[in-house]
């Protein structure tokens, strides 16, 4: 599992990028009551929305961290938001990305540099 | 917004309670405030309409207002009182009986909303010609001046904001407080009294900003501290912070001032045209006395409504679309109910489109989704009424 420091974690298999929030995010945000994932088949470069997540009281965005192309979304969470908080590093999973640039996944942080960081917020 | 700048914040007697109950803290109107305890937002709603939910609300800004110079008549030195008040309000307080408490808003000269508040006349015929007012935190500074001044040399406003503040709120606040305080049971809804406890006064109003029937309760620090420690163990309370209270008094369909609320807004508009007094409109004894009358013979240009939203939700500030697609409106509050599972707002729009039923659009993130005129409120409101 790998991390950015918008808080979202990505775990590779193959070429296919599965992507979420992670616990740390979730508990931040709050209740989340409204969640959109992308479309299948959707193009994304690093930086473009990937999903919407809001909680009772904000909106948020979250950013594609990677460049691909969107296989798979978990339109599960349309109906069950709260998945978000009760599994944010599991089921509540937004998406899952083909992608070719794997040097990009490895370069993101590791769970220990990513710990590092939230030590310092 | 860096944790740091909490520290420069104003503090109220609960701040160091809710940091030991694991609140996160926010800035609210200039203090440091709880917007939710580690149950967050949802599960705090939802007790407080089942069971009694307790918020600090010791920010807001609690005064008495009192005549210089009374005759010991309780009825002239109320309409005395009265009198240097009303000036500035929509409300009738002449009118107001003993032990009662109303709803009203400040206006400005040309009748927008500088506050809304609520004005209060001790039953006590030793506490006629003094009025308690409670108004919002983030006015209160120009508010308390706005008064003192109008009123100076015959009356003066003492502030109260620096003891506590809370409210209880829920179908179980009546057993909770009842069991405390035995003659608060017996309050109906929008009354005030004031109760005595060794060398300790407290106010205690049933009212509150949820829709639900509750307290709310004036004290000094230490007696507030006290008061929150023995409301909070009992098993029918819980805290509940800024957040929820948004929630709740969103699906109660109250107004929040500085969004749904602000100087440029007229009663009428607000569709709070119950705390107008119809007598003083039609006198030209108002601020703003000529708009007021003519929106309430003609109609307004624009009129606060309820919004059942699809979708997303639709929070401040996302524009309002007719069915052609044409921006009518914005919303001014906005969010997810959690009493009803599904987003709910607050808005204006133009009289003709109104009515509950009218089928428009909220624009959010640049695409339109469908929504509803939804009656206010979302939620019905359970105050009681009579005893």
């Amino acid at each position: 599992m790998r991390f950015t420091k918008d808080h979202e974690w990505v775990v590779l298999d193959g070429d296919v990028a599965t992507i979420g929030i992670t616990a740390y995010a979730a508990e931040q945000l709050g209740d989340v009551v409204f969640v959109e994932v992308p479309e299948v088949g959707r193009k994304l470069t690093p930086g473009d929305g990937l999903a919407v997540v809001e909680s009772v009281k904000a909106a948020s965005d979250v950013y594609s961290p990677l460049a691909g192309e969107v296989t798979e979304a978990n339109t599960a969470l349309t109906g069950q938001p709260d998945v978000v908080n009760a599994s944010p590093e599991g089921e509540g999973w937004f998406a899952k990305l083909k992608i070719a640039d794997v040097a990009a996944f490895e370069a993101l942080m590791d769970r220990a540099a990513y710990e590092d960081y939230l030590g310092t917020l | 917004m860096p944790p740091t700048s909490l520290l420069d914040l104003k503090s109220t007697p609960l701040t160091a309670a809710h940091e030991a109950l694991g609140a996160r803290m926010v800035e609210f109107g200039g203090y440091a405030m709880p917007v939710q305890y580690p149950d967050r937002v949802l599960k705090e709603h939802l007790w407080t309409r089942e069971h009694a939910g307790l918020f600090d609300v010791s920010h807001m800004g609690p005064a008495f207002l009192r005549l210089s110079r009374t005759t010991g008549d309780p009825d002239a030195d109320h309409a005395a009182i009265a009198a240097l008040l009303e000036p500035l309000i929509s409300g009738d307080i002449r009118g107001l009986a003993p032990g009662r408490l109303r709803y009203t808003l400040l206006l400005g000269e040309d009748g927008g909303v500088l506050d809304d508040l609520m004005v209060g006349r001790p039953r006590e015929a030793g506490l006629q010609g003094v009025l308690h007012l409670v108004v919002n935190a983030g006015t209160k500074e120009a508010d308390f001046a706005r008064i003192a001044a109008a009123v100076q040399g015959q009356a003066t406003l003492t502030r109260a904001d620096t003891g506590g503040l809370l409210a209880l709120q829920g179908p179980e606040a009546a057993a909770v407080v009842g069991s405390l305080i035995p003659q608060a049971a017996s309050m109906s809804f929008m009354s005030l009294a004031r109760i005595e406890a060794g060398d300790q006064e407290a106010w205690v109003s049933r009212s509150g900003y949820t829709g639900e029937d509750g307290f709310e309760i004036l004290s000094a620090a230490f007696p507030t501290q006290q008061l929150w420690e023995i409301l909070l163990s009992d098993p029918r309370v819980r805290p509940i912070g800024l957040g929820a209270r948004d929630s709740l008094r969103l699906e109660a369909g109250l107004p929040l001032y500085g969004h749904d609320l602000d100087e440029s807004v007229s009663p009428i508009e607000a569709n709070l045209g119950f705390a107008v007094s119809r007598k003083r409109v039609k006198a030209g004894a108002m601020r703003g006395a000529v708009r007021i009358a003519r929106e309430l013979a003609e109609g307004p240009a624009r009129v606060r409504v309820g919004l059942s939203v699809v979708g997303a939700p639709a929070r401040e500030g996302a524009e309002i679309a007719g069915a052609d697609g044409l921006i009518v409106g914005r919303v001014t509050s906005g969010g997810f109910s959690p009493s009803l599972g599904r987003p709910i707002a607050m808005g204006f729009v133009p009289p003709a489109l109104s009515q509950p039923g009218t089928a428009l659009h909220v624009i959010v993130r640049g695409k339109p989704q469908a929504c509803e005129v939804t009656e206010l409120p979302f939620v019905p409101h359970r105050y009681v009424r009579a005893v």
